[in-house]
């Protein structure tokens, strides 16, 4: 009984995951020789963003942003995605949080 | 070595914090060192686990298995300090007016500290296995471990583990009657932190999405991911831009913490009624 409830809410989550990922703009970013390619995204403003990153360096990442408050380890060879939030016109940063060098930028007109 | 310090340094310190508050939560009850230590332990183990099995963690729930994972430990977390907070205030007095039999005394109070060696564990496995990620990395990319990532990793251990001791220390020079209320209240803000932690983890995975625009914008004032910032952020969940929804799980939290706690207060003695 508590089993089928936690499968039915993991299924729940799943179901929310991807929905939300059909109506947020979606970006792609690729981690290369500890450089981000593209090393600037644009979206517009006032709409959810999903940004996938894909980990083709030799070590693990850890894709983070302090500006658009997302953190999340992306293991060599895979790809991962973090949603944010809807934004106001600007300028954000990410970065590579166990690679300081390796910077990016979101720009949103 | 400077990266590795400074990876070590920011993780043992937030980890710290938490740790020497519920060392000063629990000071002068039997067998809380075991009991904080083998929290520590388990931490370690956990985080070891967690950084093995990123890669899997990763590919669940659709992507989102680190968010969905982060968020449920935290709340686990959450439910622990609400559940030690509310048995404090129902036992606390209780057990110092009334020298209960000593053996139930322990029993009881050994609940507590299980509770709060779980906390323990998990802020230790959520910043250890970050560490763990890294550092294997670093050794990873290489070739193998190098004595300058030792030592880096070193001096962060030894610098966390001093902000881990002056908050300890600095809370045990507080009165004992004060110090119940302030552990209790540091306590409320921890938990309400943490929850506010676990609903942006849902926000980043997409799962939790109504709500999600910024209240407010104090980054100008302190950023939070600044080191002032990272600590408030840790122990009374400050986050410079928050989404509604954050701001509403926060106080329903407290709130809740503070209702359970009046609601399980211990009654105040009756006396047999004798017509």
């Amino acid at each position: 009984m508590g089993f089928a409830a936690a499968l039915l809410a993991a299924a729940t989550i799943c179901c929310a995951a991807t929905a939300r990922a059909d109506d947020a703009v979606s970006l792609s970013v690729t981690l290369k020789d500890h450089q981000f390619e593209p090393a600037e995204l644009h979206a517009p403003a006032g709409k959810p963003i999903a940004i996938h990153v894909k980990n083709l360096n030799t070590i693990v990442s850890e894709f983070e942003s302090t500006d658009l408050h997302f953190e999340k380890i992306v293991p060599v060879g895979t790809e991962a995605v973090v949603y944010v939030r809807p934004l106001q016109p600007g300028r954000y940063n990410f970065y590579d949080d166990f690679h300081h060098a390796t910077q990016g930028y979101l720009v949103v007109p | 070595m400077l990266a590795a310090l400074l990876i070590v340094f920011r993780e043992v310190f937030e980890a710290g914090l938490i740790v020497g508050i519920i060392m000063a939560v629990t000071a002068g009850v039997l067998g809380r060192g075991l009991w904080v230590s083998a929290g520590v332990a388990a931490g370690v183990i956990g985080a070891c686990l967690v950084a093995l099995f990123t890669g899997g963690l990763s590919q669940l729930f659709g992507g989102s298995g680190q968010e969905v994972f982060n968020a449920g430990i935290l709340s686990f977390a959450v439910i622990m300090l609400t559940w030690h907070n509310v048995w404090m205030a129902r036992h606390g007095r209780e057990l110092a007016a009334e020298l209960k039999a000593a053996g139930e005394a322990v029993v009881a109070g050994s609940k507590s500290l299980a509770a709060l060696a779980v906390v323990v564990a998990i802020a230790v496995l959520r910043e250890g296995s970050e560490v763990v990620l890294f550092l294997y990395g670093v050794a990873a990319a290489q070739g193998g471990a190098s004595w300058g990532m030792a030592l880096g990793g070193c001096i962060g251990l030894v610098l966390g583990s001093l902000v881990c001791l002056a908050t300890y220390l600095g809370l045990v020079t507080i009165p004992a009657r004060y110090l119940f209320g302030v552990t209790s209240t540091l306590i409320a803000f921890l938990a309400a932190g943490l929850a506010a932690q676990a609903i942006a983890f849902l926000q980043q995975a997409a799962i939790v999405t109504t709500l999600d625009q910024t209240v407010w914008d104090t980054s100008w004032l302190l950023s939070d991911s600044s080191l002032l910032g990272r600590a408030l952020h840790t122990l009374i969940g400050y986050v410079d831009q928050p989404t509604a929804m954050q701001l509403i799980v926060y106080a329903a939290t407290l709130a809740t913490i503070v209702v359970l706690m009046k609601l399980f207060s211990a009654p105040p003695r009756h006396r047999p009624q004798t017509a």
